[in-house]
């Protein structure tokens, strides 16, 4: 099983109600159901990718995240997930925000600009960082607010969020079965770690 | 865009069939019925256990003809032959599919223009006001008639969709599947002026005589037709009907120094379809169809709460609308979506990028037949892997 997973389970309920905000194809969703009876409830603005969910037997919603979740009420789900996304939403402040409101924790995870590859690839070329990660280039991505694992505690402290929880990952232990050594997590993760998961509540 | 609707088949020649109930039909408006035929066309074959039967529900002036040809002579399919058939979305080789005529209606279940058999005459404006409920109830007793406990799905477009939320709230025992397609939980003020325009139209023709033309040997087809273009142009979009016909002539020139009457094509589609529709369709049945639209409010007994509404509901829900459809918006869906939501329900929810207006949940559209057909796969599972058997699953 793919490492993010495992870091993302053992946050999760069973029987718990979990959002998930751009659920993609719904592989994390369907995984969630399947190993931890959640009642789901995706969302996702993709045509194909709903079309996918529904045909994994998800429940989706096709729903712009930027227009908000007011649609959504106080505290209706226990988690509420945001992977790889928060780095593609117009104000991520806000995001935030409104995730904290309708669930009582939520899950974030996002690509660490902080990361010492990307770091080196602005320091000797001169160019935003593209890697097999992070395929565009700046004036094509739709991932339009990177930030690094510094960058996302500071914004969570301005707005009083508490991290219950955080989980770098390497580079090849984000998207694989490859575990990432545990000092990476003790010893400086802002540099180290390729990819950040956050467990955070209010 | 087609292909995907070219591939999949056809349920070929089918036959209607008349159920007919001999016992009295207490009309939710307090009135009586003395008996009911209610018309209707099956496709498909029924399971051992019965659990794959689907109910079709149609919208304004649909009828039980939503799939095949009644004749090999036939020019025009079913009215939903896009979405049924075999490896269409809702696949005749998986389901086994009813649809019927409502009552009201007038293609030969019993509406105003059956005989009321008081007086020996046709009803006309005299057949008792119908609700959604009431077609719901109806619908209930051909479920029970054709030894259906509960449907795999009920499905419905438009005043269809109305229809199969009616039956989530009314029954939630009896289905396990709610399709909800350019549907609203109650008409705008917009929306039910537009009826009362196109009702105004039947009701001032002086070939109505009040409901009663049946008597007088004639049909309103002015007013009909009048009728039948309004919602012609409801139902489309500014931009599909500029793609259609733009402002190209079917007669006349717009020449310097030419006198000549201008028909536009849009004109000249209007005129053939209202002159269609004005031959085929009973005006007393418009009149009653649209008055019930027109009553239709889901929440109203639950304290106009949609959420409270949905509370009773045990079905998954499926609700799909269309971005050009201005008659039933997409924001109206969105209500239905959020109040589902808002009650714990399983629901899932597509918007539609297509350009036909309200019209496109009955026309090819790509991605919607992908999403309907992915849908209805997961729910055809669901009772492939029922135990089949003398003991029924329901």
């Amino acid at each position: 099983m793919r490492h993010d997973l495992i870091t993302l389970n053992q946050w999760i309920d069973t029987d718990s109600r979990v959002l998930d905000l751009g659920c993609g194809d719904g592989m994390l969703l369907e995984h969630l159901v399947e190993n931890k009876k959640v009642r789901g409830l995706g969302v996702e603005i993709d045509s194909d990718n709903i079309t996918k969910c529904i045909a994994k037997g998800l429940n989706v919603i096709e729903q712009d995240i930027d227009n908000g979740l007011s649609n959504f009420a106080d505290n209706s789900f226990d988690t509420v997930l945001l992977t790889q996304t928060l780095q593609a939403v117009r104000r991520p402040d806000y995001v935030l925000q409104e995730m904290l409101r309708v669930g009582k924790e939520c899950i974030i995870t996002f690509p660490n600009f902080g990361h010492w590859q990307a770091r080196l690839y602005l320091m000797l070329r001169g160019k935003m960082p593209v890697s097999k990660m992070m395929p565009y280039h700046w004036y094509d991505t739709p991932n339009i607010h990177f930030c690094t694992v510094k960058d996302f505690e500071l914004l969570c402290k301005d707005q009083q969020i508490k991290i219950l929880h955080r989980t770098v990952q390497s580079a090849q232990g984000a998207d694989s079965t490859i575990k990432t050594p545990h000092w990476y997590n003790k010893l400086w993760p802002n540099f180290l770690g390729a990819h950040a998961i956050y467990h955070v509540t209010r | 865009m087609t292909s995907a609707f070219n591939k999949a088949g056809s349920v070929g020649i089918v036959t209607p069939q008349t159920a007919h109930f001999e016992q009295p039909f207490k009309v939710s408006c307090g009135r009586e019925l003395p008996s009911l035929d209610i018309v209707y066309e099956t496709y498909g074959e029924l399971n051992a256990d019965h659990s794959n039967a689907v109910l079709v529900c149609h919208a304004l002036s649909g009828d039980h003809h939503a799939a095949g040809y009644h004749s090999a002579d036939d020019k025009k399919p079913g009215w939903w032959d896009n979405y049924i058939g075999p490896g269409k979305a809702i696949d005749t080789n998986l389901f086994y599919v009813v649809s019927l005529n409502n009552i009201g209606g007038c293609a030969g279940s019993t509406g105003p223009s059956s005989i009321n058999p008081e007086t020996n005459e046709p009803w006309g404006p005299d057949f008792p006001t119908l609700r959604v409920r009431d077609w719901v109830e109806t619908q209930r007793m051909l479920a029970d008639s054709l030894a259906i406990e509960q449907w795999a799905a009920v499905i419905g477009g438009s005043l269809g969709g109305m229809q199969a939320m009616r039956w989530a709230l009314e029954y939630p025992e009896r289905l396990r599947h709610c399709v909800v397609i350019a549907s609203a939980l109650k008409l705008t003020a917009q929306n039910i002026a537009f009826n009362k325009t196109s009702r105004t139209a039947i009701s001032s023709d002086p070939d109505f005589h009040d409901g009663r033309y049946y008597q007088h040997d004639t049909l309103p087809r002015r007013g009909l037709a009048i009728a039948r273009m309004i919602g012609h142009i409801t139902y489309l979009s500014d931009g599909v009907m500029g793609e259609k016909f733009g402002r190209d002539l079917r007669s006349g020139t717009f020449e310097q120094g030419v006198e000549s009457e201008l028909e536009f094509q849009v004109e000249s589609y209007l005129r053939h379809q209202g002159d269609v529709f004005s031959e085929s369709f009973d005006a007393n049945t418009y009149m009653l169809m649209t008055k019930a639209l027109d009553f239709f409010d889901l929440a109203r007994e639950y304290a106009d709460d949609p959420v409270k509404a949905f509370k009773a509901a045990k079905c998954r829900f499926l609700v799909v609308s269309f971005t050009s459809d201005w008659r039933f918006s997409p924001e109206r869906s969105r209500e239905i979506v959020n109040a589902l939501i808002g009650a714990e329900k399983s629901v899932s929810y597509a918007e539609v990028d297509a350009p036909l207006g309200h019209d496109s949940f009955l026309l090819p559209v790509e991605r919607y037949n992908n999403l309907f057909t992915a849908y209805m796969r997961k729910v055809a599972q669901e009772h492939q892997s029922l135990p089949q058997g003398d003991d029924h699953a329901a």
